[in-house]
């Protein structure tokens, strides 16, 4: 799995840079991503990557920053 | 018996807690204690008519059945789940699982009572979630019955929850918690459930006996009918919130107490900044099962399929569904209905403002704009729960 792809549709999906040098930014506290952010990023992750993650599988205690959310991925694929 | 309406509720809850509290001091475990007072406080809550001190035939056998087909319909799904995912089957799993909701809530208007009992909405809001998340394969290993029914079930939360998560409740349930880690619980748990006395018996009971029963209308002269009406909307939503949150303190309290982390219902909702942070603070249970079950997997099929291209169109929709669900929930009448399309309002109205600052930065963060936000989520929330209220129409 490309990694550097993940946090190039992170960073689309909450239309902020910031992401892309920060890695452990809580991306929910920093109210850059919310539940519709969330479903945004799914349908990305779904079509670009072809990882299908389950919406309750994606809890905002796990998936919280860009490089959480590379590790959570990486396990799932 | 209601839970937490009375004394006696809860000096029996005190007693029956002893030996769980003596259990937990000395670092052993209380789970199989837990699950014999649970039968016990759910015999007295569903069994036991305070009015006459009969047994309450009726409600008893209604949530015998009630809990056997929940638990059928989660075993059956969980089990056919194992090699086959038609969504057609998930369909209708979820649709079975609300039926008798559905019905407690539809057949009255044609005069029919065939069954109800407390808690009936809660009991099926874990029973969705498990399927949903049955569905999603976050189910993987089997699901003992005795936990399935104690999670559906757990006294504490039972009548009015608030809502906990199968994997967070399963995880309490299967450790022990330390002797320290125990005190930690406890201490916690009795702060809670005297903060749930100052809020219920004595705020929220002042506020509805001293205030609310005179307005509107029976000022004696001192307000205006539409001061009286104001005056009534400020109160009223006071009164909800220590109401509420009074008895969800004591939920908390008491689970605890039993070694269950039970999530919060409210986290400070008056000093929400605007209408999204208030349903991240106000009733966060019932408003994140919503999210979650209801607003997320619409939205998210919703754009799978791309059968409208404006993704923000989608999400609208989505809180429309959302809001009317939770409306129609509270009741069908026409004010609980007309309650969820204000809050749909309110929070696409926000979104689409929140968009455009976004570029314009009309708006900008300081502690003024914060306060200014704070005044401005807080009529509209009063307003809300104006509608709310009935006085309305």
């Amino acid at each position: 799995m490309d990694k550097e792809k993940v946090i190039q549709i992170i960073a689309d999906v909450c239309e902020d840079d910031v992401v892309l040098e920060e890695r452990d930014l809580d991306l929910f506290q920093e109210g850059l991503l919310d539940s519709f952010g969330t479903i945004n990023l799914l349908v990305a992750f779904e079509d670009e990557l072809g990882i299908n993650v389950p919406i309750t599988v994606f809890n905002r205690e796990e998936w919280n920053t860009p490089n959480n959310i590379v590790m959570q991925l990486e396990e799932l694929a | 018996m209601i839970p937490y309406s009375d004394f006696l509720f809860f000096l029996i809850t005190a007693i029956a807690l002893l030996p769980t509290i003596i259990l937990g001091f000395l670092g052993k475990s209380s789970r199989k204690y837990n699950l014999f007072i649970t039968v016990v406080m759910l015999a007295l809550i569903f069994g036991l008519d305070m009015g006459n001190y009969t047994i309450n035939w009726k409600a008893t056998i209604s949530i015998l059945l009630f809990t056997l087909f929940q638990v059928l319909l989660i075993k059956g799904y969980h089990s056919y789940r194992k090699n086959k995912n038609h969504t057609a089957v998930f369909v209708i799993g979820v649709l079975l699982a609300i039926l008798p909701l559905v019905l407690v809530k539809v057949l009255p208007f044609f005069n029919l009572h065939i069954f109800g009992f407390l808690g009936i909405s809660y009991i099926t809001f874990r029973a969705v979630q498990m399927i949903m998340e049955t569905r999603d394969g976050m189910m993987k290993k089997d699901i003992p019955i005795t936990e399935l029914v104690y999670f559906l079930l757990f006294f504490p939360t039972v009548s009015s929850g608030p809502i906990d998560r199968w994997k967070r409740f399963d995880r309490d349930f299967k450790k022990v918690p330390t002797k320290e880690e125990y005190r930690e619980l406890v201490y916690k748990g009795i702060n809670k459930i005297f903060l749930g006395f100052l809020y219920k018996f004595i705020l929220a009971f002042l506020l509805y006996n001293k205030i609310l029963v005179f307005l509107p209308d029976r000022t004696y002269g001192v307000l205006d009918s539409f001061g009286g009406h104001l005056a009534y909307m400020y109160v009223y939503s006071l009164y909800l919130f220590f109401d509420f949150a009074g008895y969800s303190c004591f939920a908390i309290g008491v689970s605890y107490l039993m070694g269950i982390r039970t999530p919060k219902n409210f986290n400070l909702p008056f000093i929400s900044r605007n209408i999204k942070e208030f349903w991240e603070r106000w009733h966060m249970s019932l408003s994140f099962w919503f999210r979650d079950y209801v607003y997320m997997r619409f939205v998210f099929w919703m754009m799978k399929n791309r059968w409208i291209k404006n993704r923000y169109t989608v999400s609208y929709i989505g809180y429309f569904l959302l809001f009317l669900l939770m409306g129609a929930w509270h009741g069908l009448e026409l004010h609980y209905i007309v309650y969820g399309l204000y809050q749909a309002l309110l929070i696409i109205c926000f979104d689409v403002f929140e968009r455009w600052n976004k570029k314009k930065k009309f708006w900008k963060n300081n502690k003024w704009t914060h306060a200014i936000s704070v005044f401005i989520t807080f009529n509209f929330v009063c307003f809300g729960f104006y509608i709310f209220s009935g006085a309305l129409f």
